[in-house]
């Protein structure tokens, strides 16, 4: 939704632990979020909630419980804009060197 | 046998209408521009929808059933391999469910019933971020993004 929100998110190392978590196991609650993380509730709680603010985790309440999963999507988008633009020049740049050095006379 | 099953839950926020959000999904000439694919279906409760690749082949790649539709917040429907259409093992289950936020668009996908660990799950988890990014591409510029695209020197 929000680049500096994803970024932001994404800078500390727990929360991307948290992340890495929920990518081994989809839909987990907060307290086997917690186990994992060796860490108290109430901390645990402000980073997922900084995750959820940049729509990196999703909730769902199934029942009693309330299990996080992974949102992607933001990634993608960061992805898009930050990533395969330049990776796109590269490869063209590796493309023309190719060339260059093979000739096109094949 | 019980089977383990495994699921995801995918949100993006669009500036859009809910009304466009669900023909985006709904509609093929609008489905085709984004995602490369048309769904196709009458759209009622029980009947079948074909995922189609949008070019001369028209291959069919995916099949299900409607399983639910209240047009334009909610959408639930089966979804399979065209080529495991018979093994009802290999069927899960796609909600779509779209609710005005704000000036936006929530819009969630909740993919469930997958089997653990399958091609469909691999791939689907894949799938969606990108599909889902370049429909919001799309819906707010007009423009989506090209999912079959390749590096240039490939």
């Amino acid at each position: 939704m929000d680049a500096d929100k994803v970024f932001k998110a994404l800078g500390d190392p727990t929360r991307r632990r948290l992340l890495d978590l929920l990518c081994e196991k989809n839909g987990q609650t907060l307290g086997q979020l917690c186990e994992n993380l060796d860490m108290a509730r109430q901390s645990a709680t402000q980073h997922i909630d900084l995750l959820e603010a940049a729509n990196l985790i999703s909730t769902v309440k199934r029942g009693r419980e309330k299990l996080h999963f992974i949102n992607p999507v933001p990634l993608h988008e960061v992805y898009e804009r930050w990533v395969r633009k330049f990776e796109r020049q590269r490869l063209s740049l590796l493309h023309d060197l190719k060339q260059e050095l093979e000739g096109d006379d094949q | 046998m019980t089977r383990e099953t495994t699921s995801f839950v995918y949100v993006t926020y669009i500036r859009s209408t809910p009304q466009k959000v669900f023909e985006a999904i709904t509609r093929p000439d609008i489905a085709k521009r984004y995602w490369g694919h048309e769904n196709v279906s009458d759209w009622k409760p029980g009947s079948k929808w074909e995922h189609i690749r949008a070019n001369d082949e028209r291959s069919v790649e995916l099949i299900g059933k409607v399983v639910e539709i209240s047009p334009p917040t909610r959408l639930v429907m089966t979804w399979a391999n065209a080529s495991q259409a018979d093994d009802p093992t290999k069927h899960s289950r796609v909600t779509f469910a779209i609710e005005e936020y704000d000036t936006m668009v929530k819009l969630t996908v909740s993919h469930d019933e997958l089997e653990a660990g399958s091609g469909m799950a691999k791939g689907i988890s894949q799938g969606w971020p990108a599909v889902l990014s370049s429909m919001k591409s799309f819906l707010e510029t007009g423009t989506g993004i090209d999912l079959f695209a390749k590096p240039k020197s490939a």
